[in-house]
């Protein structure tokens, strides 16, 4: 570990830099610590030994840089993570939406689509998945392609079953999904209600309003200023009396929207814009 | 952005809740310092913790959120399931990414960026243990000007962790149960 090239913070800048003028993608606002230990993390993965070597590959090579994004942000997603976080939306949030004759939920950063999946079932559950759209967006077009194909380790759906159950869910979980080898094929019947788009949450607008938009462990990766840019986003997506839903560890404390916003109950990581 | 303070991360695992039940009295209202705790647990085991070690000195205690500014006079703990890492601006920023060491906190990742982003103001404690997280964080502590400290391996329930810093590094001091006074001047000074 320690004789591979350490990146300066300087010479990240002009990755960074390079990044925004060749391929329009900015991560100039994102954690610094964070990035910092992605790219170093690429870096010793691809055993890269020069800067100037690991710069030409980035600019010059399209695929080399589809695996930089990948690798760089993180994709690291569950279904049913934070059960109790689910138990609210499926007592507290589901049944406000119900009389709506349709239903739009923003799942912004949604990775390779777990949480996706998640809603979709407590939604069907709840006998509302006819009448609700799914849009699940991300900057990384690799991650979308999972989300449409609806597979997932076989390997996680003991400890999905468990956040299920946990969550209030009833059913047996494994009708939901057809094993397949090594993978969990999730029903078809979720994808149809899923619209799937490539969304920058840096330098993308607003395109349609929602009643509930999540955003979980997404800005985690942003600094202040570009979680502010976020959370004006989702202000703008979002209906008067619609809700955000945050990750666990994630608050609008820091926010001037907060005082339009309402937290529910318990302390969970869930907003209700107000006015 | 360099604080008027000193960052002391106490990293553990296996057995070493004990150790800083002990040492939290110890901190007193006149010392100028941060104190952040690295520890392997279970999710559900987090306010649990904060319970535990919250009225046990004269210190704040937080369990980090996101950005969360880090302040003098707090223990800060890493909570269960993300990566805590330190912002130049001294901020917290948690990241969820794989586990290193098999562990998610993981004592190396929170040490590294201490390291990185705060140098020669860092503290690092690594105490029991049964896995070598923490040893390479505090090698980085160490490049970066800031100070190392182990728990004695003769006195940890679980030596595995303390007796690799004491092997592959050059330490600063060997915490025991009879030297606290020793480690308050090195963590202030």
């Amino acid at each position: 570990m320690n004789d591979d090239l350490q990146l300066t913070d300087g010479q990240i800048e002009i990755i960074l830099s390079d990044l925004i003028e060749q391929y329009g993608y900015d991560f100039t606002n994102y954690s610094s610590a964070s990035l910092k230990r992605r790219i170093q993390r690429l870096i010793t993965m691809d055993k890269v030994v020069s800067f100037a070597e690991f710069r030409h590959r980035i600019q010059h090579d399209a695929a080399y840089f589809k695996r930089f994004v990948e690798q760089v942000t993180v994709n690291v997603t569950e279904m049913f993570r934070d059960a109790h976080f689910y138990r609210t939306l499926r007592e507290e949030v589901i049944p406000e939406l119900a009389t709506r004759p349709l239903i739009r939920i923003w799942h912004a950063g949604c990775s390779t689509g777990e949480e996706v999946y998640s809603m979709a079932i407590l939604l069907h559950e709840a006998n509302l998945l006819h009448k609700s759209l799914l849009y699940a967006t991300d900057i990384n077009p690799t991650v979308l392609e999972k989300v449409r194909l609806g597979m997932f380790p076989m390997s996680q759906m003991k400890q999905y079953s468990e956040n299920y159950i946990q969550s209030g869910g009833r059913n047996d979980f494994s009708k939901y999904y057809i094993a397949q080898y090594d993978t969990a094929k999730f029903d078809d019947s979720f994808k149809t209600r899923i619209i799937l788009a490539t969304h920058n949450l840096v330098s993308d607008t607003s395109f349609n309003e929602f009643q509930l938009i999540l955003c979980r462990n997404v800005m985690i990766y942003f600094d202040k200023e570009l979680q502010d840019r976020a959370l004006e986003l989702f202000d703008n997506s979002l209906e008067k009396l619609g809700f955000l839903g945050l990750g666990s560890k994630e608050t609008m404390k820091f926010s001037s929207l907060v005082s339009r916003y309402k937290q529910l109950p318990n302390k969970e990581k869930i907003w209700r814009k107000m006015s | 952005m360099q604080p008027d303070f000193n960052i002391v991360l106490i990293g553990g695992s296996a057995g070493s809740l004990s150790r800083v039940l002990r040492l939290l009295p110890h901190l007193t209202k006149k010392l100028n310092i941060a104190v952040i705790l690295i520890f392997h647990r279970k999710e559900d085991e987090d306010s649990v913790l904060h319970d535990v070690l919250a009225h046990k000195s004269e210190f704040t205690v937080k369990e980090v959120e996101d950005k969360d500014p880090i302040e003098r006079r707090h223990v800060y703990i890493a909570p269960a399931d993300y990566h805590l890492l330190l912002e130049k601006d001294l901020t917290f920023s948690l990241d969820m990414s794989e586990k290193i060491n098999y562990s998610r906190p993981s004592i190396d990742v929170t040490f590294e960026s201490a390291a990185d982003a705060f140098g020669e103001s860092v503290i690092g404690l690594l105490l029991s243990g049964a896995n070598a997280d923490g040893v390479d964080g505090l090698r980085r502590i160490r490049e970066e000007g800031g100070r190392i400290v182990v728990q004695d391996p003769r006195s940890a329930e679980v030596p595995f962790m303390p007796q690799q810093a004491v092997d592959r590094l050059s330490i600063d001091l060997l915490l025991t149960e009879f030297n606290i006074d020793d480690f308050l001047s090195l963590v202030t000074s």
